[in-house]
């Protein structure tokens, strides 16, 4: 049972259209996973249908596009058909559109980050942002530290602690600079997120933050 | 951030806020020329039409969606745009050609055609916007987490009812509707609201959240 969700805000932003790529793959995933957030989802989607209904229809007479429209459509020169796309068996840990994200980067390919833990930095066209899934072996910490700027954490399996609360599978937890954490992987299972920032993370030990360039974190 | 629409619309549109088709469905109809009949279509026959569009492939159908959704794609695309017209019209075809392409895939059950056409639009927008796609969940992926049609997700099915949100919407005040127009229909993100209305951003960020939550609120006064 997913007990922590996605902020109105950024359901807002990703359901207008405003909210960059990097964060939209985190908040899409987090939907596949999570009803509830799907209705609200929905929600706000008939808000921008309420607000395209009630725009100001104009007196442009629209007839000559219609008319280039429907020859178009009379020609055939549209397609009819939507392709639907085909899922293989797959591993579940990663939904779509996280999935598909993996597969374009070449797939599943983990790097270490020292102490059992590993990253894979998922691309993306948006240069504000940086998507990565983590891995966090059981039982350990990720290094404490806090953030510049925002960071969003998705559990896509196993589960961890810190200050704030746990998380499990379905579970986002947004941090910002305010917040010093020590999240530390549960034990049993190694935890499985992505994760999405928009500054460096800033870690509180000198040593890890003078490796910081060689981890690529 | 100023939007570069013709006087005419700008003005237009602080009458035609409120005049909305949805509080009353198909009173609007009886109202005013011909033209207007057009324009003021209510959701039953919309979503009638669609269905028509989508299963039969009736191009007459689709020429009373099209006069009606046309115009205002157009309004939101030209907003979007700032006010780029060549842009907004070409990125307006592109949607109702989409409309029409995808019209079997359309479920009146679970969308208001109003909202499906919003979310083409939307993505439409996107597209030309940026490289970066819209990633969307998938609900024939097998990691797929369906929604349960359980007792306890009658609320969930009262948030999607678009009738209801349409008619919350009509009571919310108009601090909450602004920046509610302002992320949809300005394409703004909350710093960019939080700099246009002069306020903190954690005070767009509460009025977001307030709005939504007056909004679920009034959508279950509604249903009771």
């Amino acid at each position: 049972m997913i007990e922590h969700h996605l902020d109105d805000d950024m359901l807002l932003h990703y359901s207008a259209g405003t909210l960059a790529e990097g964060w939209s793959v985190a908040v899409a995933t987090h939907l596949a996973l999570c009803p509830l957030c799907r209705a609200n989802l929905a929600m706000l989607e008939n808000v921008g249908g309420y607000f395209l209904e009630s725009e100001d229809a104009g007196e442009d007479d629209v007839t000559a596009s219609w008319q280039s429209l429907r020859a178009k459509i009379e020609a055939g020169e549209i397609e009819k058909v939507v392709p639907i796309k085909k899922h293989t068996a797959a591993n579940n840990i990663y939904p779509e559109p996280l999935r598909s994200y993996i597969e374009r980067a070449g797939g599943l390919r983990w790097r270490r980050l020292g102490r059992g833990a590993a990253q894979m930095i998922i691309p993306t066209d948006d240069n504000t942002t940086t998507v990565r899934l983590l891995k966090i072996p059981a039982g350990q910490p990720v290094p404490e530290h806090s953030h510049d700027g925002s960071e969003l954490t998705l559990v896509l399996d196993g589960s961890f602690s810190d200050e704030v609360s746990t998380f499990a599978r379905g579970d986002v937890e947004m941090a910002d600079g305010d917040l010093m954490h020590q999240p530390r992987a549960s034990a049993g299972k190694d935890c499985i997120c992505i994760a999405v920032t928009d500054a460096p993370l800033r870690f509180k030990s000198r040593f890890v933050r003078w490796l910081q360039p060689l981890l690529g974190i | 951030m100023n939007m570069q629409l013709p006087l005419r619309s700008g003005l237009r549109r602080g009458n035609c806020a409120k005049a909305v088709a949805w509080r009353t469905p198909g009173l609007e109809r009886k109202v005013g020329a011909l033209g207007e009949e057009k324009q003021n279509l209510d959701a039953a026959r919309i979503n009638s039409l669609m269905s028509a569009v989508g299963k039969s492939r009736d191009i007459d159908s689709f020429e009373i969606l099209y006069r009606h959704f046309c115009p205002r794609v157009r309004s939101y695309m030209v907003r979007l745009t700032r006010g780029n017209r060549i842009l907004a019209e070409e990125l307006t075809q592109e949607t109702m050609m989409r409309v029409w392409n995808k019209a079997a895939l359309f479920d009146s059950s679970k969308a208001q055609a109003s909202t499906w056409i919003f979310a083409i639009a939307r993505n439409q927008m996107i597209d030309a916007a940026r490289k970066g796609a819209h990633p969307e969940f998938d609900i024939n992926d097998p990691a797929f987490v369906p929604d349960e049609m359980e007792a306890a997700d009658v609320k969930i099915q009262r948030q999607q009812n678009a009738q209801e949100l349409h008619n919350a919407m009509l009571t919310l005040k108009q601090k909450y509707v602004e920046v509610l127009r302002m992320s949809f229909f300005d394409g703004l993100t909350h710093t960019m609201i939080a700099e246009k209305l002069n306020l903190p951003l954690g005070t767009v960020k509460s009025r977001i959240r307030l709005a939504c939550e007056k909004l679920r609120m009034a959508i279950q006064d509604d249903a009771k």
